[in-house]
């Protein structure tokens, strides 16, 4: 269906402020969402979202970076770009599913953590590196979803998980082509050129063993049809989250261990 | 956003600060360092033997690995790890083949960290040494790979393990890999964590971007050379996002501290006693011994 589009074509939808984000989907994806705020040590984050509800009468626990559509939404949410006590929120709410043996369910959409100085001085580094340690040892299933933009570290902050899915025209990259291309070229407005050689594309992100699964937009993007894009997500989810359940702690967390262990491609001395 | 990195980063010690004209000594410039911080010249010969930090500002320059190795380990004691792996351009990135090639050329390296068991001070570890001279000591597959190795080779015979970190972040010329080496990495330090193992972080100038955000922020104790630049974002990205001047402390060793992120910050001198005393502070009577014999040998 959007097969054909480039790393380009699919940045530009993804850029689209009619398209939903994470707070558009999760009335339609859950039957009740309790909002959970607060990272216990500094303050709340309105860019990463934490909450617990059902799905399919299973409780989840959801955490999700979400992007507003107008200015007002986008300066309350920080565009998306969350602070270390975003991360610390995340933590906070995953060690309470833990505990409680939910699930966990990740929305990832964010241009990258912010950068300033309070990010800064709060260890925004430190923060993201916490989660990155702790997740992959939760003892209980994480799903995460690239809704939109998947940028860097800030992704990653929600990225570490048993399986992983991209909505077909999600991307996620090590870092912004716009800032490739000014590293590379001295030229930003060359991100285009760099879009497409930083292999960022759904299909080059499940190519290359990080993600599982591609979940399919409606022709136009997923702003075409809410209603739909929403139904299938729920399906992966649902899936996902079945066939997760079933498997036993220790397991998960040796898959989850050498899922990652195993990225990386080199070649050895004789 | 680990963007403008390597830009930033060489932005902030490139060019010296000195506003003052700076005297043309008949001298060879290789016989000269002048301190990319407060401008200050010395002869070289002083500068190498105080340890390549500068006498005037106490700047600790960047040193490259072998340096650094020969510099912190006992003498004859380091058996290094996964000598030869190498990058293969795994996305096919545009002139990064060229790149690699012409810096294993100039720095003798393979890729930007160099690995090993070793003693300090007598004391056995595993070790890693980032060289910034190698693409900004940027974390691309063969770091984070050896990073992960050397993790696992501690737990099996159950080694603290002391990293030297350096670095401008994720390397980009391997995409979206080079980001999931920072939870490749960071996995393997919840592995030796579980295992009741040491884990010291020496940071080192300058360790940002990606690196921060795994395994250089999760030491048992992390310690910092002084005035250091350790940080997430790039100064010119945060400058950009505020439109103002940051204070010339930011993301130096002092003000991390100072925010609860450094334990201590030590001096180079220190450095190999200081490693010396805390690795033996937090040995096992079951660990002094010779490490676990007959456990699966190593990977080649
Ligand atoms: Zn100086």
């Amino acid at each position: 269906m959007s097969e054909g589009l480039s790393a380009w074509d699919r940045l530009l939808l993804i850029r689209d402020k009619a398209r939903p984000s994470a707070a558009d989907y999760i009335p339609l994806i859950f039957d009740r969402f309790y909002e959970l705020h607060g990272d216990r040590l500094f303050g709340d984050d309105h860019a990463l979202w934490g909450g617990i509800a059902k799905i399919d009468g299973i409780p989840v626990t959801v955490l999700a970076q979400v992007k507003g559509h107008t200015l007002e939404e986008n300066k309350r949410c920080n565009f998306a770009m969350p602070h270390p006590e975003g991360y610390r929120k995340a933590l906070r709410l995953m060690k309470q599913a833990e505990k409680f043996s939910r699930p966990v369910i990740c929305f990832i959409d964010t241009p990258g953590a912010f950068c300033g100085i309070g990010a800064e001085e709060r260890g925004q580094g430190e923060a993201i590196a916490r989660n990155l340690m702790e997740m992959m040892r939760l003892k209980t299933p994480i799903v995460s979803v690239v809704l939109g933009e998947g940028g860097s570290g800030g992704a990653l902050g929600l990225g570490v998980c048993d399986e992983m899915a991209m909505l077909s025209n999600a991307v996620y990259s090590v870092i912004s082509p716009r800032g490739c291309a000014s590293i590379l070229w001295k030229d930003p407005s060359r991100e285009r050129d760099a879009a497409e050689m930083l292999r960022i594309t759904a299909a080059d992100i499940v190519a290359l063993g990080i993600a599982e699964a591609i979940i399919e937009e409606p022709a136009g993007g997923a702003q075409k049809n809410l209603q739909l894009m929403a139904s299938n997500i729920t399906e992966y989810l649902r899936g996902a989250i079945l066939k997760l359940s079933k498997l036993p702690i220790e397991l998960l967390l040796q898959r989850r261990y050498d899922k990652f262990r195993s990225i990386g491609e080199f070649t050895e001395a004789e | 956003m680990i963007q403008e990195l390597f830009e930033q980063v060489k932005s902030r010690v490139a060019p010296p600060r000195s506003a003052t004209p700076q005297r043309r000594l008949d001298v060879p410039d290789n016989l000269l360092y002048r301190c990319p911080r407060c401008g200050g010249v010395v002869l070289m010969e002083d500068f190498e033997k105080n340890g390549r930090v500068c006498a005037e500002c106490g700047y600790h320059a960047r040193l490259a690995a072998p340096e650094r190795i020969r510099m912190t380990v006992d003498p004859g004691s380091m058996q290094e790890l996964d000598a030869g792996m190498k990058s293969c351009n795994p996305i096919g990135f545009e002139g990064y083949t060229r790149k690699l090639e012409q810096l294993q050329k100039a720095t003798g390296l393979d890729d930007a960290i160099i690995t090993g068991e070793c003693t300090i001070k007598g004391q056995r570890c595993v070790i890693g040494v980032m060289d910034s001279r190698f693409m900004m000591a940027s974390m691309g597959s063969v770091v984070g790979e050896k990073i992960a190795r050397a993790f696992e080779y501690a737990v099996r015979r159950r080694l603290p393990v002391v990293l030297f970190t350096a670095s401008g972040g994720a390397r980009m010329q391997e995409g979206i890999l080079s980001l999931m080496q920072m939870a490749k990495t960071s996995a393997a330090v919840a592995l030796h964590n579980d295992a009741g193992l040491l884990y010291i972080t020496v940071l080192t100038d300058p360790t940002t971007g990606g690196i921060t955000a795994s395994f250089a922020s999760l030491g048992d104790i992390i310690i910092a050379e002084p005035k250091v630049l350790v940080g997430f974002a790039g100064r010119r990205v945060i400058e950009g996002t505020i439109r103002e001047k940051l204070p010339e402390d930011f993301q130096t060793a002092e003000f991390l501290q100072e925010h609860g992120f450094v334990d201590m910050i030590v001096p180079r001198h220190d450095l190999r006693r200081t490693l010396g005393h805390l690795i033996k502070l937090h040995a096992r009577p079951e660990t002094d011994t010779a490490g676990i014999t007959g456990e699966g040998e190593e990977h080649v």
